[in-house]
């Protein structure tokens, strides 16, 4: 069913009794044109433009728990496209547009809100850094400005500006960056996919991969065995459990994330805004809650928790930027594990392995490339060949030399 | 995951004062043996990842300024063991390395004991 005002009104006249379920919940068939690993945001993303761009509809999602269990629904919501580097830049980019015709496309309420995005400066060094990477935004053709201190505080009077240490001196700002109501992009994918005549199998485990001459011809899963033609894994926080299944081993370490968010507060900030001297990132939801987050905790982890020493260490970044929000108390926090890769950007590639196709190493980062991702990765499996924007985002550029390293750590998974 | 970190050297101590360089159970080839580019590309990037027990290389960056090998549960967080690095390192089963290097192994040793004999461990 198309939503829309009449069906509401339809439905608001017989009591709102008669809603369908959004997608159906079917048995898996013994086999597929191709299956995807993993139901969170890239994966049901990936289905959705299999069977809508490429008509590729005989489709399996495979969900180990409920749909949108993992890193969809627990992170931060931010979207935005402010990268420095030209492999990244253009792809983040087109996840953009994609957001800003999500919702009109399929056919769901996803809240995406263009309320802009704020990174501060704090020293003469970091602004020229930034100034850097508005320049290259704009040569890619992405909307970036500098807004000055006095602009600023019009903006958001309730920054430390002053701070004796650390003065904001302005901020790097994408108006077009905002924030995303994040299971409904799970909703809408697996909706949208679902109405196009892809599976989608929740509470279905893989256990194993299956390989015949080399080439992999399906999954062994709780439910049984499923073949498949392509297979296309997209398992964040489990990546590389779900390759070890074919025998391959990535650059990639699981690290635990946190994010918290405050008790309902009245609309009082209107921008997502990031502070330059730790990692802290914050905007208010619209239900009123202050959502924000860190730094990853460092050490290798798959349990979904983090540690407090984080979380005293988020809170610190945050007091120091906005004072004010020591009157908020803190309702919830949670964690949720990162696909942390040696260069700190993701891998959407074909791997060597014959019908094996990969999607990882999303860092922190993942949510607001969930339509591109999709898109991207859905081309790769489709043509057997990346597409031009994913074509930086091979999974042998470790081998070759051809990193991908926006902060330039190195090779140190916990420090991107 | 534990809170307390059990330094061999400091005591128990919070783990905000360590820096976590990671996993310890790679070895870093020899530059002229074994340092092909396939070795390399395993040492610097291809990581096992290991959900369960994992050895990690820990720094007391706010404390002693010793590396420990930190053994726990990535999945649980359970701690199991605090060693010096030195110590783990020469004593690691079926170490290429160390079979290789005899005399650096023995060498590597008597630092450790020496370490550990120093009276550091009691303050």
């Amino acid at each position: 069913m198309k939503y829309s005002i009449f069906s509401l009104a339809r439905n608001a006249w017989s009591g709102h009794k008669n809603w369908q379920p959004a997608w159906r919940s079917p048995d898996p068939k013994p086999d597929y044109d191709v299956i995807i690993v993993g139901g969170g945001g890239h994966g049901l993303a990936t289905a959705y433009y299999l069977a809508k761009v490429h008509g590729i509809t005989n489709v399996a999602v495979l969900e180990k728990g409920y749909l949108g269990s993992g890193n969809i629904g627990r992170n931060t919501t931010i979207i935005r496209s402010n990268y420095l580097l030209p492999g990244n830049n253009p792809f983040y980019e087109k996840s953009l547009q994609l957001w800003e015709g999500l919702e009109q496309d399929f056919n769901f309420n996803a809240m995406v809100s263009q309320r802009g995005v704020v990174n501060l400066f704090h020293s003469d060094g970091q602004r020229d850094a930034y100034v850097r990477r508005g320049n290259a935004m704009r040569i890619h053709g992405v909307d970036a400005e500098i807004i000055d201190q006095h602009s600023l505080r019009d903006m958001l009077p309730f920054l430390n500006f002053d701070n004796g240490r650390f003065p904001i001196m302005g901020g790097l700002m994408q108006r077009r960056g905002g924030t995303v109501r994040h299971d409904a992009v799970a909703w809408g994918f697996a909706r949208g996919a679902d109405m196009r005549g892809v599976d989608v199998i929740q509470h279905c485990e893989v256990t194993g991969i299956r390989r015949e001459k080399g080439k992999v011809v399906g999954v062994e899963t709780s439910k049984g065995f499923i073949g498949c033609k392509k297979l296309g894994l997209a398992a964040a926080g489990n990546s590389t459990t779900v390759a070890k299944m074919a025998g391959l081993e990535l650059p990639i370490e699981s690290h635990v994330l946190q994010a918290f968010v405050s008790e309902g507060i009245k609309p009082w900030l209107d921008n997502v805004v990031t502070f330059g001297v730790g990692h802290f990132y914050i905007s208010q939801s619209d239900k009123g809650g202050l959502v924000f987050g860190g730094d990853i905790d460092g050490y290798n982890s798959y349990a979904q928790r983090g540690n407090l020493p984080m979380v005293e260490h988020v809170v610190e970044c945050g007091l120091a930027m906005m004072p004010s929000l020591s009157r908020a108390r803190v309702l919830r926090s949670w964690g949720g594990i990162m696909d942390m890769s040696m260069d700190g950007s993701p891998i959407i590639d074909k791997t060597d392995i014959d019908n094996l196709y990969l999607n990882a190493g999303w860092c922190y980062g993942g949510f607001k490339a969930t339509p591109a991702s999709g898109w991207c990765f859905a081309h790769t499996i489709a043509n057997d060949a990346p597409h031009e924007l994913n074509s930086a985002m091979r999974l042998d550029r470790f081998r070759t030399g051809y990193v991908m390293d926006e902060t330039a750590h190195g090779a140190q998974a916990n420090l991107h | 995951m534990a809170y307390l970190i059990n330094c061999p050297y400091c005591g128990p101590r919070t783990t905000d004062e360590f820096y976590i360089k990671g996993d310890a159970s790679k070895q870093r080839p020899d530059t002229i043996g074994d340092g092909t580019l396939d070795t390399w590309h395993d040492y610097v990037h291809i990581r096992e990842n290991v959900r369960g027990r994992m050895a990690e290389h820990w720094h007391h960056t706010g404390g002693c300024r010793q590396w420990l090998v930190v053994e726990r549960d990535t999945v649980s967080h359970e701690i199991y063991a605090v060693t010096p690095a030195s110590t783990w390192a020469t004593s690691r089963k079926g170490s290429s390395t160390a079979a290789r290097k005899k005399p650096a192994r023995k060498t590597a040793a008597r630092k450790a004991t020496g370490r550990k004999t120093g009276g550091r461990a009691k303050t």
